[in-house]
């Protein structure tokens, strides 16, 4: 289970209280209706579904119910940073995702954190 | 290849079993071939064997980063089943459980496949009404599945708790009678078996690290840790990291990956006769042939290549598992693992031709993907042999995203093991 940090309750809380709400930075076109096909499955299906740096929109729904931003490892599944909604995009090094297959919950459990 | 059969076993059993072959050869890579499949999973080995077979194609390599078998093909809880409401669905599931059905005699190979019956159970009206709307749709297109009450339940499946005051009352259940489980392992060494002995080449641990294009977008071959490798087809059967792969030729597929994870018990003797399905609790069990109860779990919310999911996400299982056979409560577990899932926005497969020429997709398999292995490899085969999607698979296009063709099976059962 992973340990999120709250940018607008500031406390770090269990996975359990926060929803994930898929990645994060895509705009919304402004005039949707006029927008192609090829426009809009980008819009709304195509995704990145990165191995190593991800950033990507939790909601603390069992908390303050606000929506924000994070910057996470989908390797080691470990947070590099989480900011409020509205904030640009952090930029951060990639995290060179190790190719090694992480065999059990305890080997990443010190990194998940 | 020396055909496995009774009298091997007795001719082996007579020279201290020192005769029997190796089931698959190692060999280098060529520097080209005509097909090249990424990714040793059952659908990828299965797809070089029907290439060879089917379509005289045998100058085939099949690469795998790992082990071959060792990505979901070998991780999966192994469920088949083809009582699926859509009919591009049902073409795909059915055309596999038929091949199932035949699958170790054409292998010459025992995949343990058996028919024991799945079983979902229904927990409310809603359940209820959504699981006879998949009846009479499987009945109307020639798939059994048929309506018990709790009570023929509870007689198929004498540990089902069925008390009105359970945790989880059972209002009924929905009975595929064709539908059962496999050998996970033997169905990816089956099919490398008998893809090696075509004249497929299996490449294990090496990893394909790019794919290279000609001046117009055409692929070219791949690179991998051992270097480039050339072909003028490509398939992708990558699961989890399939994502990844399409990136390399630049094509960005409607996929996120998750963690799916199983856990097996202690051996017992034999308790109940067939699986066991509540999607509305997020439980899935069956026992092996071993003795193990064989539960799968949900998948974790968030994206990961981490091939390990939450420890809350088996407990929430284990917690219903409980409930719904309170007769299990002092099992003790075993093992547990995890398996990174590739799923699509209506949690039906993609399996055709991409904006790339010569790369063929087959991904978004997602949490159910086992039980389409022979159907969606043999389907895969003739799309790459021929360019074109079979029939049975015409629906399964990348291309719906765009169309709006969706083959809504998320909302029509929420989950698809
Ligand atoms: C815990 C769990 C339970 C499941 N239960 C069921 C079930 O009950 N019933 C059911 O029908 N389905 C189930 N599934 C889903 C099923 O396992 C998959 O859909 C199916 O096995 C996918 O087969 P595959 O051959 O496509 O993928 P895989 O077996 O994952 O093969 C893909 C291969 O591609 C390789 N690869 C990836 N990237 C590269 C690269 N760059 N270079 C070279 N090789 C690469 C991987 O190493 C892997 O071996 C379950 C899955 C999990 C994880
Ligand atoms: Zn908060």
């Amino acid at each position: 289970m992973l340990l999120i940090h709250c940018p607008y309750c500031e406390e770090d809380r269990s996975e359990l209280e926060f929803r994930w709400a898929g990645e994060a930075h895509i705009a919304r076109p402004e005039n949707i209706a006029a927008i192609s096909d090829e426009e809009f499955a980008e819009y709304f299906f195509l995704r990145n579904n990165e191995k190593g740096l991800t950033y990507e929109r939790w909601r603390h729904i069992h908390g303050c119910g606000r929506f924000f931003n994070a910057a996470r490892d989908t390797v080691s599944d470990r947070f590099l940073t989480t900011y409020k909604a509205g904030l640009p995009k952090q930029v951060l090094p990639e995290t060179g995702a190790s190719e090694k297959t992480v065999e059990t919950y305890e080997a990443t459990e010190g990194d998940a954190r | 290849m020396r055909r496995y059969s009774v009298f091997a076993v007795a001719r082996e059993a007579m020279r201290a079993h020192k005769g029997w072959e190796a089931q698959w050869s190692s060999p280098e890579p060529r520097s080209a071939y005509d097909v090249i499949i990424v990714g040793a999973g059952g659908h990828g080995l299965g797809a070089a064997y029907y290439l060879a077979k089917e379509h005289g194609i045998t100058n085939v390599a099949v690469i795998e980063k790992g082990w071959l078998g060792g990505g979901n093909t070998g991780r999966n809880t192994t469920i088949i089943r083809s009582n699926y409401l859509y009919e591009e669905s049902m073409d795909i599931y059915e055309h596999s459980l038929k091949l199932w059905e035949g699958l170790s005699q054409d292998l010459n190979y025992n995949v343990m496949y058996s028919p024991r019956g799945v079983m979902m159970l229904s927990h409310n009206t809603h359940d209820m009404q959504s699981f006879k709307r998949h009846i009479n749709a499987n009945r109307l297109y020639g798939i059994d599945n048929e309506w018990l009450t709790p009570e023929e339940a509870k007689a198929y499946v004498p540990v089902l708790d069925i008390a009105k005051t359970a945790r989880y009352p059972i209002n009924g259940a929905a009975l595929q009678r064709r539908g059962g489980t496999a050998r996970h392992d033997a169905v990816a060494w089956g099919y490398a078996r008998a893809a090696s002995d075509r004249g497929v080449h299996i490449i294990q641990n090496c990893e394909v690290t790019g794919i290279r294009r000609g001046p117009n977008g055409e692929v070219l071959g791949v690179e991998t840790s051992k270097g480039f490798i050339g072909a003028k087809k490509i398939g992708v059967s990558a699961a989890g990291h399939s994502s990844v792969v399409m990136e390399m030729a630049g094509v960005r597929v409607p996929l996120h990956s998750t963690p799916l994870q199983a856990l097996v018990s202690e051996p017992l003797k034999p308790i109940f006769p067939c699986v066991v399905m509540s999607n509305t609790v997020h439980a899935y069990i069956s026992q092996s042939d071993k003795g193990e109860l064989v539960i799968g779990a949900g998948t974790d919310q968030y994206n990961s290549y981490s091939q390990t999911g939450g420890l809350q996400i088996i407990t929430h299982t284990l917690d219903a598992i409980c409930e719904l056979f309170p007769i299990f409560r002092r099992v003790k577990m075993m093992r547990q693992w995890g398996g990174i899932t590739d799923n699509t926005p209506d949690r039906s497969p993609i399996q055709g031709v991409t904006p790339v020429p010569g790369l063929f997709v087959n991904c978004g398999w997602g949490t159910g993907g086992f039980k389409a292995t022979p159907g969606s490899a043999n389907l895969f085969a003739h799309l790459i042999a021929r360019g074109e999607p079979h029939r049975l698979a015409a629906g399964l296009t990348l291309d719906r995203f765009r169309t709006g063709r969706l083959i809504d099976e998320a909302a029509a059962a929420a989950v698809a093991h």
